[in-house]
């Protein structure tokens, strides 16, 4: 009796989840209530946990309660700990849950809110998901070995190098592309600059109580720190009012990106404890805080979504970035769907907490879902604005033109209503001068957030949402910024080392300074030249990010189904070979496109080309000439680095097909390094 | 007498996520392990510890994009 319940149960789940999916597809109304989106997220996560996910752990990977976890085995107090399935989870989530999620989803709304969607539950459950778990199931089975190092010890030499190198590449795009959505948040925003220069401050004092004032009071320490950043809210809002000291707030680009690059620089190389730290502590409750409220927000207020389902700009000639809506798509919204980067903290401080086996499910499994939720709420929010308004917001000045009447004519010509007074009454509202051209996503997620907590939580205030949406965005932005320097610093005194034993040092001062400032100018060439490019840069950085990621998730599934197809579950190796499969051929063609294609908004050489042939002609503005240079430069140097990242794919890809090759046909492959067995004797955690 | 419960689950979670109890697991395991063996390894003080517990999470990818 109890067992036909359970599958009525799961039965109903299933046909509510199909027509809710079936609904969000199908719809073609005027608007779409957000319900429908929790809903056909909630029932697809349920039945993949519940039957995809226990396939695998029990058919695919043979997971093993009865076998000693690393944690168990080297349970040394400090990182080999096991730990109570619930605090992994929170601490897992909160690695792999940063700002890509809440923008990627953003970006990809200009192709309408149905590809982004189906691809965000699709890709997590069927992809990333699996990528996460399988890593971390592997990686467990390794004493917690790095993704690089179960490459190397899996594949070979080659498989490791590239491994390594594609990381540090990935990183130095990633913290540049982010440092841009900031720089795009404060641009003559005296409210929101000032609000993040104070996060500074505020994540020094936090430093400062947690070491010396009442030492490892962490919970105390950030309590303090959250009120603090609460308050630096308010204040921009007063200093916003100040004529004084608004103009010391009120920059362009440029400083504030140099601004981004003393600070990055100096979060590096200062101690830990005094800014890195506190700020990642202030950070994590942020985002843990306002993801549950923007949850609840949503629930409560149930918004309409506005976008239609699918715009014209699936042919490519998107606004906020160029390209069609296959491969770009799926390149886009790479964090929320399936995102490489995980596999590097389901390769490093999980695995070493793990007190039992059976755990890999729901930390792996179940956090990825969980970061898809996350992607899908950021839908949510750029999709219930106004599609004019969306589009207002996002589209840089080099598309639709400089001043209000231009780029408000360019949008209404694209058949989306907007005028210019909706969009400086909107400003007004959210305390800004004006949101045309704010590239980047998170000014728009902010406007978004803003309209949903504050017709859940009280509308008049409006303004304080905006930039409280913002300042968070900006703080776990700004964490990932330091925190990514800081493991490319150590990468690089890694490789360096290899040179020179002296700069591998990572507590020599001088090889420090070194390598954290090669890093830093790595990053900070990419962010000044997207923000002197007039088409807003995102549009360049973000499929190039999207491309590095998802390379990264093809070495991870690589290093996975050679592990399965060595250890004789071929029939299985499908799990993992599928989305790599398809993480091939999208990071391929798009990568292809990015460098053959002839349309200047798509083709690097393209744009390169076509803009050398306007200077020669002289058809730019001085202006526009002054910079064309640098960004001719940079199209070509963002083309070889396309190249650099599909080479680096293939070889990982046919190192694997090697691998597997020559295990199937009996010749001597490296062995599979998995710990031998040991029986747990640990009780409940 | 249940809601006391649960307030102390939620504390204790809380506590435990953010490593705010950190240096009483330390203790702990520092009895456990160390307490009674021969020469044993000097035992830290609360700042000590925490400091060193501070530098040692912040050496690797503990953050993504």
């Amino acid at each position: 009796m109890n067992k036909i319940l359970k599958n009525f149960i799961w039965l109903a789940i299933a046909i509510i989840g199909a027509g809710a999916v079936g609904g969000i597809a199908l719809n073609r109304g005027e608007s779409i209530n957000a319900m429908w989106f929790v809903t056909a997220a909630f029932c697809v996560y349920a039945i993949a946990y519940r039957f995809y996910s226990a396939w695998i752990a029990t058919k695919v990977l043979l997971v093993d309660e009865t076998r000693a976890t690393p944690a168990e085995r080297l349970n040394n107090g400090r990182d080999y700990v096991p730990t109570n399935r619930w605090i992994v989870f929170g601490h897992h989530f909160a690695a792999i849950a940063g700002p890509g999620p809440l923008i990627g989803p953003t970006l990809a709304a200009q192709f309408g809110y149905l590809p982004g969607t189906l691809w965000i539950l699709i890709g997590a459950v069927l992809g990333g998901a699996v990528q996460d778990m399988v890593t971390l199931f592997l990686s467990t089975r390794r004493n917690g070995r790095s993704l690089g190092q179960m490459a190397r010890d899996e594949l070979g030499p080659i498989g490791g190098i590239a491994a390594l190198i594609g990381t540090l590449a990935i990183m130095i795009i990633l913290i540049a592309v982010l440092g841009l959505v900031v720089v795009n948040a404060m641009k003559h925003s005296p409210w929101a600059t000032s609000t993040v220069a104070a996060t500074i401050p505020i994540a020094v004092i936090v430093g400062l109580y947690m070491r010396n004032i009442r030492p490892g009071n962490v919970l105390e320490a950030s309590l303090l720190g959250v009120v603090l950043l609460l308050l630096a809210v308010a204040a921009g809002g007063w200093i916003d009012h100040q004529p004084g000291l608004r103009t010391l707030f009120d920059h362009d680009g440029l400083p504030l990106v140099i601004g981004v690059i003393v600070y990055g620089f100096a979060a590096a190389i200062l101690p830990v404890w005094l800014l890195l730290a506190p700020r990642d502590y202030l950070s994590t409750f942020m985002k843990l805080g306002t993801i549950m409220l923007l949850a609840v927000a949503i629930i409560i207020m149930q918004p309409e979504v506005k976008m239609p389902a699918v715009t014209q700009f699936i042919d490519g000639s998107g606004p906020i970035f160029g390209g069609a809506l296959f491969p770009f798509v799926f390149i886009t919204v790479a964090c929320g769907a399936i995102s490489g980067f995980h596999a590097l903290i389901s390769s490093g401080t999980t695995p070493k907490l793990l007190a039992n086996e059976r755990d890999i499910r729901m930390i792996g499994y179940g956090s990825m879902l969980l970061e898809s939720f996350v992607a899908i709420m950021a839908m949510i929010a750029a999709t219930v604005l106004d599609p004019g308004v969306f589009f207002a917001i996002n589209s840089p000045a080099g598309v639709v033109g400089r001043d209000a009447a231009t780029a408000v004519a360019t949008i209404n010509s694209w058949g989306y209503a907007v005028t210019v007074e909706q969009m400086e009454n909107l400003a007004r509202q959210m305390g800004e001068t004006t949101l045309f051209a704010r590239t980047g996503g998170a000014p728009s997620l902010a406007v978004g957030m803003a309209s949903i907590f504050s017709s859940a939580f009280g509308q008049s205030m409006l303004s304080f949402w905006y930039h409280f949406a913002i300042m968070f965005e900006a703080v776990f932005i700004l964490t990932t910024l330091d925190a990514g320097t800081r493991v490319g610093r150590f990468m690089l005194q890694d490789i360096l080392g290899n040179f020179s034993r002296k700069l591998g040092e990572t507590s020599w001062y001088p090889s420090v300074i070194f390598s954290s400032a090669l890093v830093v100018a790595g990053w900070g060439y990419f962010l000044y030249i997207g923000v002197i490019d007039p088409n807003g840069g995102v549009n360049i950085l973000w499929p190039l990010f999207g491309i590095a990621n998802q390379m990264l998730a093809a070495i991870a599934l690589c290093v996975g189904t050679a592990i399965l197809v060595k250890s004789g579950r071929l029939k299985y190796a499908w799990v993992t070979g599928l989305p790599l499969l398809w993480l091939v051929v999208v990071t391929t063609t798009a990568a292809w496109q990015k460098i053959f294609s002839p349309d200047v908004r798509i083709g690097f050489y393209a744009a390169a080309n076509d803009m050398a042939a306007r200077l020669a002609a002289g058809t730019l503005t001085p202006e526009q000439a002054r910079v064309a240079p640098q960004l001719i430069f940079n199209q070509q140097l963002d083309a070889w680095l396309t190249m650099f990242f599909i080479a680096v794919l293939w070889i990982v890809i046919l190192d694997m097909l090697r691998v597997s090759y020559r295990h199937l046909a009996g010749k001597p492959v490296p062995n599979v390094s998995e710990t031998p067995y040991e029986a747990s004797r640990l009780g409940k955690v | 007498m249940k809601l006391m419960h649960w307030w102390h689950v939620c504390r204790d979670f809380v506590r435990r996520l953010s490593g705010d109890d950190a240096y009483e697991r330390y203790l702990e395991h520092y009895e456990a392990m160390h307490a009674t063996t021969l020469n044993p390894p000097p035992k830290l003080s609360r700042k000590e510890f925490f400091s060193y517990w501070q530098e040692t999470k912040w050496d690797g990818v503990n953050r993504c994009c």
